[in-house]
């Protein structure tokens, strides 16, 4: 026990012995929260609109009225040519075009249907189906204002809807990713300086001092992991108080159960990063195989896109992912205040996959050369 | 010339030295192509949906069924109590709760209306909002259905659609030239530096310093294996999403060659000068990841359109070169477009590349301490 607090001792004077590193472990979850939050997200606030109106009648006039009513549309261009529009649309100084023919307002007065022309710039598929949807409501409110001049009021639909969005009724998107970036942060931190911390003292020759003494494998895996452990939380504590202070986010949850799944988590991650590092001897190599693993973790965690919506193979291979499971606790904790029990899957599989990795990382390094 | 030639090979032998490293480099495009492509996706899919029904008549009945056969849903959970929803919520079983009050049916039809509730889990807030408008149109449906003759009128307003450039609305055409950035900046600034850093930090880099070659062949041969290896992985990302997605080059392909190599060079000056402030392997890799990577990734637009973030970022973006290099690769090859619709961007690019050389070149130090 007593070797395993002086290893300890000696990684901490290490690490913080590099300034550079020494300020980043701290400055870097101050800079992420603030920075990375806000700007993380798929909320669509406003689109704008070219509009080529031919027609130029009281009736496209009233179509027009009613798209600038809605907050969602902008119509910062009014083209006269096709061409003109589809420029714009080329340069990206407009994401829609409207195109409102001649005879429209005609058609309308004739009671006969009429027609526009909607051209959408389609790179971003998700931003173009959902502006889409948005200026097919106006078109249709406009119809419903027309249809009941003329026809009088239809009636009511019989089945109401109402709706509420629990634990976030506004649908505010920074309660959303702000867990998540934490989850982010504690793993970056943990996993990329563990690893390079032990592949350094590879690359510099220093293991082998270790290697000759009798500390044993389990004490030098355990000193590694230690301090990166306490670094991981203290970095958490700080990321949830900015998270706390600057956008109010609620804490619903018990903070005991975020920071052990926190924990549990980062063993995981610590073990996986000491056993990858058993496999490379510059850090340059443990650099790019953490970042393999990193990438896909990351990205396949759901923490942008929802878990449900990938293929039965990727939900399978998400199972050993632990980024996932970190993931769920943050939120639900955090936001629904889910309880130990609620989250005992999660909990339970974490364990599972810290206990196989670091199993492995004890294994594979050698004391001997 | 020959000298340097020499130099330049000896940088390659090292390159190709670590296998894995080389693996990784050209296999991490194509796993990210392919998580991109079909991993990674927003849209709604098998999402759980539990009912609490307190009438259970045919209508209730017929409802659920309708949604739960929509294919957007899969049923979880019949619920008895409202205490139950709470709890079903908080173990994240599922993303929404649909309520039928009792007598549903008894009142639709001898008052004409019922009552519908949807709770929907706003802790994710796409998907939720996603949940409660499929829900609510399936529903809108049923009341059409139901109303039947009644409004036979037809939309009096028709509009027609067209997708721009992306016509079967594919996400892969917003990934692609993201991936492409990304990889670059990972080798060409991560590699750079990391090798130069290398250097320095084992002291070998004296040994380069007193050789009869010139600090500015010494960088040049260290950075051109990179700029190689870079250049084959553009076009192995190019092939590989045509491979795959059908993803076309539609504008000039020399243009956008010569755009990559642009912006090769821009990251390789980035890399340089990351290397010469930092004194160690891990602060180069520090440096990189949460100076390049981090933005490149989330603050270029390339994942989280810059036109949803708050204004600030717009501002922060502006001095990021991904930013730029991901409207040249979208203009050119999914818009297809001239120079004449990147010169503005290449112009920046160009910019940023000699002032990161400048600076490079002066922070360069000939002398160890």
């Amino acid at each position: 026990m007593r070797a395993i607090l002086f290893l300890v001792r000696k990684e901490f004077l290490q690490i913080f012995r590099d300034k550079l590193i020494g300020k980043a472990i701290f400055a870097v979850p101050v800079v992420q929260m603030l920075i990375l939050v806000p700007a993380v997200t798929f909320e669509i606030k406003s689109s704008e609109i070219c509009v080529i109106d031919i027609d130029k009648t009281s009736e496209s006039r009233g179509l027009l009225g009613q798209l600038e009513g809605s907050t969602f549309f902008k119509i910062p261009y009014m083209a006269s040519s096709e061409k003109e529009a589809n420029d714009l649309l080329h340069e990206d100084k407009c994401d829609l075009i409207l195109q409102i023919p001649s005879g429209f307002g005609k058609d309308l007065g004739l009671g006969r249907p009429a027609r526009v022309m909607v051209s959408v710039n389609a790179i971003n598929a998700m931003t173009a189906q959902l502006s889409w949807a948005y200026l097919n409501g106006v078109l249709r409110d406009y119809n419903r204002n027309i249809v009941t001049d003329k026809v009088g009021l239809i009636p009511v639909s019989q089945i109401q809807i109402t709706n509420r969005y629990w634990y976030n009724e506004t649908l505010n998107y920074n309660y959303f990713m702000l867990p998540g970036i934490l989850g982010i942060l504690v793993v970056a931190i943990a996993f990329l300086l563990a690893g390079l911390n032990l592949v350094k003292e590879k690359e510099m020759g220093t293991i082998e001092q270790i290697n000759v003494t009798p500390v044993r494998k389990y004490q030098f895996i355990l000193a590694k992991m230690i301090p990166f452990l306490i670094i991981g939380l203290v970095d958490l504590a700080i990321g949830l108080a900015i998270g706390k202070v600057t956008f109010h986010i609620p804490f619903e949850g018990s903070l005991l159960l975020m920071f052990l799944g926190a924990a549990i988590f980062m063993v995981a991650a610590l073990g996986l990063a000491l056993f990858i590092s058993s496999f490379s001897g510059t850090q340059q190599q443990f650099m790019f195989v953490a970042f393999f693993f990193l990438i896909i973790f990351i990205l396949m965690s759901g923490i942008f896109t929802p878990i449900e919506s990938m293929p039965a193979w990727a939900q399978k291979i998400d199972l050993a992912n632990p980024v996932v499971y970190l993931m769920r606790i943050n939120r639900m904790v955090m936001l629904k205040g889910s309880t130990f029990s609620d989250l005992s899957r999660e909990i339970y599989s974490l364990v599972g996959i810290a206990v196989v990795f670091t199993v492995f990382a004890v294994i594979r390094y050698r004391k001997t050369a | 010339m020959k000298r340097f030639l020499g130099f330049v090979r000896k940088e390659f032998l090292h390159i190709f030295r670590d296998f894995r490293t080389l693996i990784i480099l050209f296999g991490l495009p194509a796993v990210m192509i392919v998580i991109f492509g079909y991993v990674v996706s927003t849209d709604l899919k098998n999402a759980d949906i539990a009912f609490l029904d307190l009438s259970k008549d045919d209508i209730t009945i017929d409802l659920s069924d309708r949604i739960c056969s929509s294919g957007f849903f899969s049923r979880t959970d019949h619920l008895s109590r409202y205490d139950d929803i709470d709890r079903i919520l908080k173990k994240g079983k599922a993303k929404a709760v649909v309520i039928f009050g009792e007598h549903f049916g008894r009142n639709l039809i001898s008052r004409g209306e019922a009552n519908v509730s949807i709770i929907a889990d706003g802790s994710e807030p796409n998907t939720a909002t996603l949940v409660v408008n499929y829900i609510t149109a399936i529903i809108s449906d049923f009341n059409r259905e139901c109303a039947g003759e009644i409004i036979t009128e037809a939309p009096v307003i028709t509009a027609e659609v067209r997708m721009f450039y992306n016509p079967a609305l594919q996400s892969q055409y917003m990934f692609v030239p993201g991936v492409i950035t990304m990889i670059m900046i990972l080798i060409c600034a991560l590699m750079t530096s990391i090798t130069l850093t290398r250097e320095k930090e084992f002291g070998t880099m004296e040994v380069l310093l007193v050789s009869p070659l010139k600090p500015a062949q010494i960088i040049l041969g260290k950075v051109t294996p990179y700029f190689f290896l870079s250049f084959i992985n553009v076009n192995l990302i190019i092939f590989l999403s045509w491979l795959i997605f059908k993803l076309p080059v539609k504008g000039s392909f020399f243009l956008l060659l010569a755009e990559s190599m642009l912006y090769i060079l821009l990251s390789l000056s980035l890399g340089i000068l990351i290397s010469s402030i930092s004194k160690t392997m891990q602060q180069a890799i520090f440096a990189s990841l949460l100076g390049l990577m981090l933005p490149t990734v989330l603050l270029s637009g390339f994942i989280f359109p810059i036109e949803n973030m708050p204004e600030i970022y717009n501002w922060i973006s502006a001095i990021l070169p991904p930013r730029y290099f991901i409207v040249i690769i979208k203009n050119i090859m999914i818009k297809g477009t001239g120079f004449g619709f990147v010169s503005k961007e290449t112009l920046i690019l160009t910019g940023m590349t000699f002032l990161c050389l400048a600076a490079a070149i002066r922070s360069f130090k000939i002398r160890l301490q």
